[in-house]
């Protein structure tokens, strides 16, 4: 509708040059990394305490290295390890629980804590609120058993299968460790091959190996 | 959305100035989480996030007029340059414009949206934004004595 004079128009007005494109955008105050970080706090706690921050994700540095974690209302939903790639892991929880996520540590503080309690040796089982809505069926039967298996301790997918009420269901088993949407704190690193082997694992072997030994220290 | 933080605050700074500009964003991002799960999947998130950022800044501005008691006819005192050291005489200038002038440099200079996207936001036709934005730079070239404003009357 206004196409006809626009090109009129851009030549009629000063032209805005390179140099004042980048006053404009270097010169007004910086946005610092501190002041995002700060008006991001106070937004997770608004969002939280209105109930619309349905996921709260953060970071954690650990020995087998920086784990994802995230959280519904309802507790711990994801641990993620670096090769499964954080960001598909988000996007996933955006299209799978749901787009309300924001990096909010505040609701991973436990989480984060007793984590770094285990990986510092001073922890052998966790006490936290865990949600499973990312695994169902047997598989939720499966990991609903592993903290069965000891701290130190390790069981065959065979054991567990016939823990979880299924004795020949050992494929199953490997299924449900290979997709425990929540490592480390669902002991699925405690389930290895009956020959003593290690079998796979989603932070990959070295991670397992890392996991059985500290826990044999 | 998380990566599109510092254009909008720096877009709420632009348009309110940086003392009200941490609410604008807070409410912008608050009502856009709300929102996030209706908002169609190809939808432009920064234009959107620019179009509700625009919505708070009008409410922001009447909540601070509301507040505000008239004690005497005396103008505002020009905003003191900030005690770290940055450069406040280009974010002065700004402010000193008229809003519709802000608003469309803000919403097409450093959001970088079209036009067509400006006009949508703040009403009007895409003639109008465009030359508010002209205007609004014509007006800077003469009071902002930066260097780095080549084309204007520079002192």
């Amino acid at each position: 509708m206004t196409m006809n004079h626009e090109p009129d128009l851009r030549h009629a007005l000063p032209a805005v040059t390179e140099a004042e494109l980048a006053a404009l955008r270097d010169r007004l105050p910086a946005v610092t990394e501190a002041e995002l970080a700060a008006l991001r706090d106070r937004l997770a706690a608004r969002a939280d305490a209105e109930g619309v921050l349905d996921v709260a994700y953060r970071t954690l540095d650990t020995p087998v290295g920086t784990l994802l974690l995230a959280a519904t209302e309802a507790g711990l939903v994801r641990v993620a390890y670096p090769v499964e790639g954080h960001d598909q892991v988000l996007q996933a929880l955006a299209a799978r629980v749901s787009p309300r996520m924001l990096n909010a540590p505040r609701r991973l503080d436990p989480a984060a804590r007793e984590i770094d309690e285990y990986f510092a040796g001073r922890r052998r089982t966790f006490d936290l609120p865990l949600d499973f809505r990312l695994s169902g069926g047997f598989r939720r039967t499966v990991l609903s058993h592993l903290p069965d298996i000891g701290y130190g301790h390790t069981a065959s997918y065979a054991a567990v299968a016939a823990a979880a009420g299924r004795p020949r269901a050992f494929r199953a088993v490997g299924t449900a460790c290979a997709t425990n949407p929540l490592p480390v704190v669902v002991p699925c690193h405690r389930v290895i091959r009956s020959d003593g082997s290690l079998s796979g694992y989603a932070g990959g072997p070295a991670a397992k190996q890392a996991l059985l030994t500290l826990e044999a220290a | 959305m998380a990566e599109h933080g510092a254009t909008v605050l720096r877009v709420c700074r632009a348009v309110l100035g940086p003392a009200d500009a941490d609410d604008a964003w807070s409410e912008t991002f608050l009502a856009a989480l709300k929102a996030y799960p209706r908002l169609p999947a190809d939808a432009n998130v920064e234009a959107w996030l620019v179009t509700i950022a625009h919505r708070k800044a009008i409410d922001v501005t009447r909540a601070a007029a509301r507040r505000a008691v008239p004690v005497a006819d005396v103008p505002e005192p020009p905003p003191a340059g900030q005690a770290d050291g940055r450069d406040t005489e280009l974010a002065d200038a700004l402010a000193a414009l008229p809003r519709r002038q802000r608003e469309a440099i803000a919403y097409h200079y450093l959001a970088g949206l079209p036009y067509q996207d400006v006009a949508a936001i703040t009403g009007g036709s895409t003639d109008a934004a465009r030359r508010a934005a002209a205007d609004g730079i014509a007006r800077l070239r003469k009071t902002y004595p930066g260097a780095a404003l080549p084309d204007g009357e520079n002192s």
